[in-house]
């Protein structure tokens, strides 16, 4: 039997090349009634190009092999070629649903190579406004995982919030989604006026709308039919699966970046760690309600004490100087002429910089050679490293769990292909 | 003793020949490790009580290229009970013959080195699931590596609009 | 005015076949359910509660590509990929139309590597492009309408 999904890329598999394909230690079923199905690349339920090779006895998945890279894009080859500064755009374009976490996760890893770090008030902004982004990422992951499991209104409302909140992204960074917003030693530019007073606003309503998702969802009998029991992964597992973020504390684990190694002035916020012991799909959906939650708390203590000053740091070999110095001085003139052609240099070494983004630990690995573009870099991107559990979660089910799973884990294809 | 010195010791008492090198930078802790005895010193972190490194966060790669040994592997360990990272550095000459795979330690590593061998071309030993993962089945070479070009196409301007337009592929309805 | 003023008491009106072929065409537009990377979100975006839309008629996305007269391409175009994308545009059936949404659809985009197909145009043509990294919602929706208004040019001889 072969299978062919596809043009010439795609190549046909035999029964036997897929088992070799998933090649994941799970052990394999002798059986010629099996038969094989290929989801996706263009597939509603897959968020994103991604390609699963699902092996069936009747409809229960007996093995199953992602395979992925149809949105393989270069970014760490691509970002060799760049200045440290003209490479942050890139970042953005990864893990596009929450672009704001990337950017911090690269711009600390920088940080962290030069030796610097951003004021601050710049750290208190770089919170808010990740929280936020987690809280938008977390609104589309609802928002779609609700509609693959059949809940159309809930995708609906999602997006309404979200938009807001893409509203105060464009207002500070001037873009909606690929904000580019932090820079090395702090931010592009200080945040308007009106900041606070839109994310007061949004403080005070968004409690209510959390509310009313769940009220959608936890008395639906369908949601939970297909949410409860399903995928369940334990702890032991999940550790050993390098599984992170949501999925991780779902299964009972407590390892949340921002408590075990904080950054940007994490450890100044009072907040919870959501912990679930169940280890299923209605647990990771758990943790991740109850993580926005949080986020609007991190959101309101930052806010209440946004301290006053600096936005940038004040090394000129790092930082352009400000717009108004060009006319009056000399040196101003020729940093920002290098630092726009040439860049900054960075120093010899490598740093590995961990940052909790919405889909777990994003980790940024960063060596500098002494010149002004980096000499590698590479993401450790959680929803790649989650993909990987997603045979053995999936072991056993039927074919319309493993959407259900899939929305789980919450993967964004952009970030596991890069 | 804080626990960067503690796990070079007990490296050091378990395995005395390990250890090629010790580097800090901007405060992390990087251990070279022999290429011979990374599957060994893993296990060890791992399944020691008092070190527990039950987490592998990431592999990755990296060519230092033109220096000799030219590829380096990470790995990125953290103990969530202990909560404490560590960095693992293995020089590898020779891409075709790299370190063991830690698949039976960790059961991401299999994954992890799926990516590394695709992007990178290091092959782990022991590793049988590596193939192509992110690029199609039939591309040569290894894109992260320094001597691959970026594949950069000229950008089209007004001035060489004609020139650049002529060599380009069009489609067609059919 | 209403129409009935209009037809008297016949009940007939006369208008041209083709008006009416292209009124259809632009006001029952289904799209294919199919989205790259970024670009495929303000793709949802733009179906969702704020920017709805369905006011031009195509609040359906069908998951198939047998049952759908539009490719929006949102996002970038791997090398891997670019089959996938020919083999769906070609079981679309006629008429078909393509948007190539956002700047990587278009031309490339800031990736210019190996791995990515320097415009969609490469591979499947292209009726309309739409600028932005990614468009907003309204780009994507000025783009649909510039769509509608070259349907509604089209001349039913130019398919014959």
């Amino acid at each position: 039997m072969t299978l062919s999904a596809g043009g010439d890329a795609i190549q046909e598999l035999t029964l036997e090349e897929l088992r070799n394909k998933v090649g994941t230690g799970m052990e394999i079923e002798d059986a010629e009634e099996h038969m094989l199905l290929s989801m996706g690349p263009q597939h509603p339920s897959t968020h994103g190009v991604l390609r699963l090779l699902v092996e069936l006895d009747g409809e229960t998945v007996v093995n199953l092999a992602p395979d992925i890279g149809f949105l393989h894009t270069g970014i760490e080859k691509n970002m060799e070629a760049k200045t440290f500064t003209k490479a942050l755009v890139m970042t953005d374009r990864m893990d596009y649903l929450s672009p704001m976490s990337n950017n911090l996760g690269y711009i600390l890893a920088v940080e962290k190579l030069l030796g610097v770090e951003a004021t601050p008030r710049a750290q208190a902004i770089r919170v808010i406004l990740t929280e936020m982004q987690r809280v938008a990422s977390h609104l589309v992951w609802l928002g779609t995982s609700a509609l693959d499991l059949a809940a159309m209104s809930v995708f609906l409302y999602c997006f309404r919030e979200r938009e807001y909140i893409l509203d105060v992204f464009e207002m500070v960074a001037g873009h909606r989604m690929m904000v580019s917003y932090f820079r090395p030693g702090g931010l592009w530019r200080d945040v308007p006026e009106e900041f606070e007073t839109a994310v007061r606003q949004f403080l005070d309503f968004m409690p209510a709308k959390i509310a009313d998702y769940e009220a959608l969802l936890k008395n639906n009998p369908i949601f939970l039919g297909r949410a409860k029991g399903v995928g369940v992964i334990s702890a032991e597992d999940a550790i050993s699966w390098g599984l992170t973020g949501g999925s991780l504390r779902g299964s009972g684990v407590n390892y949340d970046v921002r408590k075990a190694n904080p950054y940007s002035g994490y450890e100044q916020y009072d907040f919870d760690v959501p912990l679930e012991t169940d280890g299923d799909v209605y647990a990771r959906y758990r943790v991740r309600m109850e993580e926005m939650r949080q986020s609007l708390r991190i959101i309101e203590q930052a806010l209440n004490k946004l301290p006053d000053g600096p936005i940038q740091i004040d090394n000129r070999k790092i930082v352009p100087p400000p717009r108004a110095e060009l006319g009056r001085s000399m040196e101003a003139v020729i940093h920002h002429f290098k630092l726009w052609t040439e860049g900054f240099n960075a120093p010899e070494g490598f740093v590995y910089q961990a940052i909790e983004s919405p889909r777990g630990e994003f980790g940024v690995y960063l060596r500098g050679n002494g010149g002004s573009k980096p000499a590698r870099v590479h993401f450790r991107a959680p929803s790649y490293v989650n993909l990987a559990a997603l045979p053995k979660l999936s072991k056993n089910l039927f074919v319309a769990d493993v959407v259900a799973i899939i929305g789980s884990i919450d993967i964004v294809l952009g970030e596991i292909d890069r | 003793m804080n626990p960067d010195e503690v796990i070079v010791s007990e490296i050091e008492k378990a395995f005395p020949e390990a250890i090629e090198e010790v580097s800090e930078f901007r405060g992390e802790r990087t251990l070279y490790i022999r290429k011979a005895d990374l599957k060994s010193v893993c296990q060890f972190l791992r399944d020691q009580q008092s070190l527990q490194y039950n987490f592998l966060t990431d592999i990755c790669a990296d060519d230092m290229l033109p220096e000799f040994p030219r590829f380096a592997v990470n790995y990125q360990l953290y103990s969530i009970p202990r909560n404490h990272r560590i960095r693992l550095r293995v020089r590898v000459e020779d891409p075709e013959d790299g370190p063991e795979t830690v698949g039976s330690i960790w059961a991401i590593g299999t994954w992890l080195e799926m990516e590394v061998w695709d992007l990178m071309g290091v092959r782990f030993k022991g590793n049988t699931s590596l193939r192509r993962l992110f690029l199609p089945e039939d591309w040569q070479g290894f894109p992260l590596r320094k001597d691959y070009p970026l594949g950069y196409e000229e950008v089209q301007f007004s001035f060489n609009f004609d020139e650049i337009n002529a060599k380009k592929p069009h489609a067609t309805k059919d | 005015m209403g129409v009935e003023q209009k037809l008297g008491n016949l009940g007939v009106v006369t208008y041209r076949l083709e008006d009416l072929v292209n009124w259809g065409r632009t006001n029952a537009m289904w799209p294919i359910l199919f989205g790259l990377a970024c670009c495929a979100i303000e793709m949802m975006g733009s179906q969702a509660a704020s920017y709805d839309a369905s006011r031009f008629g195509m609040e359906l996305n069908r998951p198939s590509p047998r049952q759908s007269d539009l490719m929006i391409v949102a996002g970038r175009v791997t090398r891997k990929m670019a089959p996938v994308v020919r083999r769906l545009y070609d079981q679309m059936p006629e008429p078909k139309w393509v948007i190539a949404m956002g700047d990587c659809a278009s031309c490339g985009g800031v990736f210019n590597n190996y791995a990515i197909v320097q415009g969609v145009d490469e591979i499947i043509p292209v009726d309309v492009y739409v600028g932005g990294c990614p468009p907003r919602p309204e780009a994507l929706l000025d783009g649909i309408m510039s769509l509608h208004e070259k349907i509604r040019n089209e001349k039913l001889g130019d398919w014959a």
